[in-house]
């Protein structure tokens, strides 16, 4: 999410703001969603708010430039559920006053990254935080689909591995 | 043609796990016509199971049961319910080694009179040296098609190698190769499938390119007819009789059913947590401390390597996962130079993960554009392993846990672990002199990564001369109890600084032969 545009602005505001200013939006129907329409996150059991802070706090916790949202949305979306809504709530309400100790309106009304990491460092040692990060290093590098973007190009077994197909090719040494 | 023993049979060798050190022990007794009942925790799996994937890999193969841990050591922090990174399964963890197969230096079999008494160690001779071993290793190798041993020739260099080579040759290293690899290296030199750079090397073979007991030792033994494997049985309790003799093991089967195997002799090779763990869990009336534990040396001096990785970022990419992964060694460092202030030497070895495991363990528990600026340049990242010798430390040791228990309902290991001055010192050696071997080709960013969970665990049953200072003679039989044999890496007496596995096959070789001839002579 490309927040830096608009930093100064309540969080109240920000999320009334029209999608078009944003990678990713949260809706009032349910959902959150790309501008573009290309993905969307349904939300059933948490807020749409709350998603968009996860998804926020996921960035800046293991942040790839190159990794699209909808990744990083993959990796959160499990916390969308019964079992772990008071986790989520309790975690977020946290998290947002610790923003608001740090003269912030709350966490995602933060527009620099900076400053997002340094409200995330005053609840690292937490529960939830901790939960949070040790389920994106599977949640988000186990998916096969951003592989490619890191390079990585999983089993060769399939195609017999590198031993005709580059396993001593370097070139600049 | 399997063989299919009777519970009640008496007359059997029985082998707890089957992995470097209990499936080539079965196979070997196996061969000599003696007969034996292989009992493994793990299922069967074999190259067409293995996962090329590496977390589904590890939720096929890794040893995940209840664990405990404590000490200073960065794994208790990181992975507190995960000290080693093993395999359960029929064949144990040499479906997962990487192949490196090197043998102890001379002076590494008698560490307490070459390097003197260090305060906080617990240094010993082992009862056995280098010229007792040779001709033992001579059969391992052959056993295990070792690449630069025989006519085997080595295995050609990745570009992840080529990094390391070119860096290591610039400090002026000159012992610097790909290894001698227990993986075939050509189609004309064994048995197996040559190499074929596939990568992966951790999760499996799936060409069965390098050896692991899964493959060879394993239906090599069941072929005599004289080798019945259980596999799915946990071995909860060892059994004695009055006087003091094992007479059976308590197991669970592949049911969760409590069975009862009778044995003539038993051995374990569980591995070193669970090998002492099984030790103390037999504790009874008469063996209150647990079986073989008069010299309550059981479950203490646990090694596991001063290991720890250098990865380097370069400006172009080197694909170091592709290809074999521990196909490359610099042994300059391996020699005992107290100058460089510490006691012991370490190797480097070429290293690699996948994006996934990278991830986990290339700095566990960081997160911010530190580390993930790393991971950004993985494609540029060339990577090696310290593989050094640590000090046997009494408290370093696996006891049985006060409260947590496995799925059995059995105690579980807890694993204490502490660093020695001279771990440490060893370790910030070998980080300083891999990121100059990098720097040395043109990186532009390094990485000193803590060590990951335990693959190298030894010493926590060890070899002693003098029956108070260990638990098994120079043969792997226990002190307290003739006919009970410890035939796993928990038997090293120091660690040297090498990987194990060839030392373990070694010694499994030499102790069937031992075994055989004890069982002709009657004295066991």
């Amino acid at each position: 999410m490309k927040q830096d545009q608009l930093k100064g602005m309540t969080r109240r505001a920000l999320l009334s703001r029209s999608m078009a200013t944003w990678a990713l939006a949260v809706s009032g129907a349910g959902f959150i969603a790309a501008p573009d329409a290309a993905w969307a996150l349904e939300v059933a059991v948490i807020t749409p708010d709350q998603m968009a802070t996860l998804l926020q706090m996921a960035r800046d916790i293991y942040p790839h430039d190159k990794v699209a949202d909808q990744y990083y949305a993959v990796a959160v979306k499990g916390y969308d559920a019964e079992d772990s809504k008071d986790m989520v709530a309790a975690g977020i309400a946290e998290l947002d006053a610790a923003a608001v100790a740090q003269g912030h309106a709350s966490y995602l009304a933060i527009g620099w990254e900076k400053d997002r990491v340094k409200v995330l460092q005053a609840v690292e040692k937490g529960v939830f935080f901790q939960k949070v990060r040790a389920g994106l290093v599977t949640g988000l590098y186990n998916q096969k689909e951003i592989w490619p973007i890191f390079g990585y190009e999983g089993e060769s077994f399939s195609k017999g591995g590198y031993i005709d197909r580059g396993f001593d090719d370097i070139a600049w040494l | 043609m399997l063989a299919k023993f009777d519970l009640n049979d008496d007359s059997v060798v029985v082998i707890i796990g089957t992995g470097a050190g209990g499936g080539v022990l079965a196979n070997e007794l196996a061969q000599k016509g003696v007969k034996v009942v292989a009992l493994e925790a793990g299922g069967r799996y074999l190259p067409e199971d293995y996962l090329n994937d590496e977390w589904a890999s590890f939720g096929q193969l890794a040893w995940t049961d209840t664990r405990t841990t404590s000490g200073d050591w960065r794994v208790a922090k990181d992975f507190s319910g995960l000290p080693t990174w093993i395999v359960k399964a029929v064949g144990g963890t040499t479906t997962h080694w990487a192949g490196a197969s090197i043998r102890f230096q001379d002076h590494e079999w008698k560490a307490l009179t070459n390097y003197g008494k260090v305060e906080g160690a617990n240094l010993l001779d082992w009862p056995i040296d280098g010229a007792e071993m040779a001709p033992w290793y001579d059969k391992a190798e052959e056993k295990l098609g070792v690449t630069r041993t025989g006519n085997r020739p080595g295995l050609p260099g990745s570009n992840n190698y080529k990094v390391f080579e070119k860096g290591a040759l610039a400090l002026g290293y000159t012992q610097v190769h790909t290894g001698r690899m227990a993986i075939q290296s050509s189609d004309d030199t064994g048995n197996r499938v040559a190499c074929q750079q596939t990568g992966f090397c951790f999760q499996g073979c799936k060409w069965g390119a390098k050896w692991s007991a899964a493959y060879t030792d394993i239906p090599e033994g069941e072929a005599t007819g004289n080798l019945e494997v259980r596999d799915r049985s946990h071995v909860a309790k060892i059994l004695h009789d009055a006087a003091g003799k094992v007479t059976a093991v308590e197991y669970f089967d592949k049911d969760g059913k409590l069975q009862t195997q009778k044995a003539r002799i038993i051995c374990v090779a569980g591995n070193t947590i669970e090998s002492p763990r099984l030790l103390l869990n037999s504790a009874s009336e008469k063996y209150p401390n647990g079986l073989a534990n008069s010299s309550d040396q059981v479950g203490r001096n646990y090694m596991r390597h001063v290991t720890g990785s250098v990865y380097g970022v370069f400006d172009k990419p080197v694909r170091m996962w592709r290809g074999t992964t521990m196909a490359g060694i610099m042994q300059d460092e391996a020699h005992h130079a107290p100058e460089r202030g510490f006691v012991g030497g370490y190797e480097l070895e070429t290293l690699s993960l996948g994006l996934p495991f990278m991830a986990a363990f290339l700095d566990p528990g960081a997160w911010g554009r530190e580390f993930t600026s790393g991971l950004d340049s993985y494609e540029n990242m060339a990577g090696l392993w310290i593989v050094g010798e640590d000090l046997p430390q009494e408290n370093n040791r696996v006891t049985l846990s006060a409260d947590a228990k496995d799925q059995f309902g059995l105690p579980a290991p807890n694993v204490n672990y502490s660093d020695h001055p001279n771990d440490i010192a060893m370790r910030n050696h070998a980080y300083a002199r891999g990121v100059a071997m990098y720097e040395a080709v043109g990186a532009t960013r390094a990485f000193p990564t803590p060590p990951y969970p335990s693959t190298h665990n030894l010493g926590t049953n060890r070899m002693s001369e003098d029956p108070k200072l260990g638990v098994v003679n120079k043969w792997g039989q226990t002190h307290d109890i003739a006919n009970l044999f410890i035939s796993d890496g928990s038997q090293f007496t120091t660690g040297a600084a090498e990987n194990p596995t060839l030392t373990i096959v070694a010694l499994a070789i030499r102790q069937a032969d031992h075994i055989a001839s004890e069982m002709t002579a009657g004295t066991i």
